[in-house]
């Protein structure tokens, strides 16, 4: 084994030990994060100011829908829509937690309603409908508000003839929902079959992490799927298949790199260029 | 497919019923022997049982339904293709290297129209299971699906599809082949469709795997079935961290016919023999084809535009948010 090797081994364990419900570790300070793949304490300021990229390993952490937005829309040209639409409680759910209480918590952790942020924005100049998704709220699970943000924000592009993009960061179902969660796939997808058929391009960027509902549903259905670097993209989690087939699954399993090789997605993004390569898309699908 | 000779393999809460007709045997056996009259003992355990039976399967709790719904006897995809086809030829493969067994589709006759019926395919014993992998489709399956899909909207068939799955396969080839992929697809391509397009949800519904063959026109589900976005016991791991939650997780999730009928998810509930389609798949098949049947009836007549647009209105309609 060449030292290579071994440092690419050790890199891959790394990334196997991440946990789907990991999340960036406060205890450390508000000053130092400690980075998952690396395992170096980097100074806050350091990271955000890296785009939250660690410097030493080019390992992307999650950011949310508000700081996406901002990286790669033109100054001040986001506008939000639809805010007004917010979650209730169609089931009554409780589990450990009443359904109410969970999304009060997750309002105070994120900042946000629901777990996607919808409007319009210019991507160098290029109006353009977007639809980003933030984990930090239920672990980015689609319900029903997640599913009539996208479908309505796609109908806009459909109406306006724009260019769309979504930005994917999902567990999954929110099983607070149940059978109406499982319907907003049917729901997004429809509204990708007519923008499809309005000949509209409609991009899809899959973030870290990107698993179940969202991957059967919109997330994959793209003209153009992206992922951006290291995200860890699946329909079924990974504990779930390896007690499903009883053996162990590459530690790059489910990774951008591992999806891009099994020819699911059209190509694999940097942080840093993510605009870039989002406008230059939309040029050359929209130029006459 | 012939059940009539197969003794009914008993649930756990039925078998209190069990327990008064063995009774009952008993005192017939010892009335003959003893050729001492226990007519009118018999008879009233007789009501008995009639009254408790009628109960039990009445108020059936979901999670009773569960066990029912996943009974190893229940009516299968080619039970109802016997049952309720003049005509099947199966038609295989997904023209790319692969033919799942766990998704079955053909052109078939219901009273004499002609359709194309698919649907999932979950054996009755290990060697079938093995063959039809559960009942768990790979991406292959759903593109099969899709290429059935896609040929009965080119000769104008009405689409039917069958479904009772756990869900889609959590394999590694699936993922590297594009289970989620195959899946919105499908969505996205039933949406497009030109064609009446019918789903029932026969067994159990489990998530995207299930509705991967559901974007329909019309979509039902027989009494003691079930569909939801994750099984209960998956939800009771996740939520509860504990998966002997299953039952309370069965309640929250609101899985039963009627609780999907309030909330648009399905439109019709099918009603099953007493006790489960697994006691009586002929009748349960008859049900289900007069069900199918006046379904296709409902969307004759109906443009390709038509079809469309009120398939697309029923999905664009669900969820329940504030404003
Ligand atoms: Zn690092």
């Amino acid at each position: 084994m060449t030292l290579t090797d071994w440092f690419n081994k050790r890199k891959m364990q790394q990334i196997a030990a991440r946990d789907n419900d990991v999340h960036i570790d406060d205890s450390i300070g508000k000053l130092w994060t400690l980075c998952y793949n690396c395992s170096s304490q980097l100074p806050k300021k350091d990271l955000e100011n890296n785009l939250m990229v660690c410097p030493n390993c080019d390992y992307h952490f999650r950011i949310g829908a508000r700081q996406r937005i901002d990286l790669i829309s033109d100054k001040d040209s986001f506008c939000e829509m639809y805010q007004e639409i917010k979650p209730c409680d169609p089931l009554n759910f409780v589990d450990t937690q009443s359904y109410p209480s969970r999304q009060e918590a997750a309002h105070a952790k994120s900042g946000l309603d629901d777990a996607v942020v919808v409007g319009t924005c210019t991507i160098e100049g290029q109006k353009t409908a977007i639809a980003v998704m933030d984990f930090e709220y239920m672990g980015g699970s689609m319900g029903s508000v997640v599913g009539e943000k996208i479908t309505r924000i796609l109908e806009y592009a459909l109406l306006n003839k724009l260019p769309s993009i979504v930005f994917t960061a999902s567990g999954g179902a929110r099983m607070q929902e149940s059978a109406l969660s499982l319907m907003q796939m049917a729901k997004t997808s429809c509204i990708v079959a007519k923008l499809n058929e309005a000949k509209l391009l409609y991009i899809t960027v899959l973030t870290e992490p990107t698993f179940g509902g969202v991957t059967a549903s919109f997330g994959t259905i793209g003209d153009i799927i992206i992922a951006e670097k290291g995200a860890r993209i699946g329909f079924a989690g990974r504990r779930v298949i390896e007690q499903t087939i009883r053996q162990k699954l590459p530690a790059d399993f489910q990774t951008a790199e591992y999806l891009l090789k099994c020819g699911q997605i059209d190509f694999i993004v940097e942080r840093k260029d993510m605009k870039e390569k989002l406008s230059k898309l939309i040029y050359l699908h929209t130029k006459k | 497919m012939k059940e009539e000779n197969k003794k009914v393999q008993i649930l756990e809460f039925e078998k209190p019923i069990y327990k008064i007709q063995d009774k009952i045997e008993e005192l017939k056996k010892t009335s003959a022997d003893t050729n001492i009259n226990y007519d009118s003992e018999i008879k009233k355990l007789e009501e008995q049982t009639k009254i408790y039976k009628k109960e039990l399967y009445q108020k059936l709790e979901p999670y009773q339904k569960l066990q029912i719904a996943r009974h190893p006897q229940r009516p299968n995809f080619m039970d109802y293709v016997h049952f309720i086809c003049e005509d099947f030829i199966e038609l295989h493969g997904d023209r790319h290297g692969f033919d799942d067994k766990a998704i079955i589709g053909g052109v078939a006759s219901i009273e004499g129209r002609a359709v194309m019926l698919i649907g999932t395919m979950k054996g009755k014993s290990t060697k079938e299971n093995l063959e039809c992998n559960f009942g768990m489709p790979q991406p292959q399956g759903y593109r099969k699906a899709l290429r059935l899909f896609e040929h009965a909207n080119r000769f104008n068939l009405p689409i039917i599809t069958l479904i009772d799955t756990m869900g889609a396969y959590p394999g590694m080839m699936a993922e590297e082949t594009g289970q989620g992929e195959a899946i919105a697809t499908n969505l996205k391509e039933m949406a497009k469709l030109e064609v009446p397009t019918i789903a029932v949800v026969t067994g159990e519904g489990c998530s995207g795997g299930a509705l991967g063959l559901a974007v329909s026109n019309k979509v039902m589900i027989l009494e003691h079935a079930y569909y939801t976005v994750i099984s209960p016991e998956g939800c009771a791991s996740i939520l509860w961290k504990d998966s002997s939650m299953a039952r309370v997780a069965t309640d929250a999730l609101k899985i039963t016919g009627d609780d999907l009928l309030q909330y648009g998810i399905v439109d019709e509930v099918i009603k099953e023999p007493t006790g489960g389609a697994h006691y009586n798949a002929q009748e349960m098949a008859q049900n289900l084809k007069k069900s199918l049947v006046e379904s296709l009836k409902e969307f004759e007549g109906m443009s390709p535009e038509e079809l469309r647009n009120q398939r697309y209105s029923k999905f664009r309609a669900m969820g329940v948010f504030a404003q």
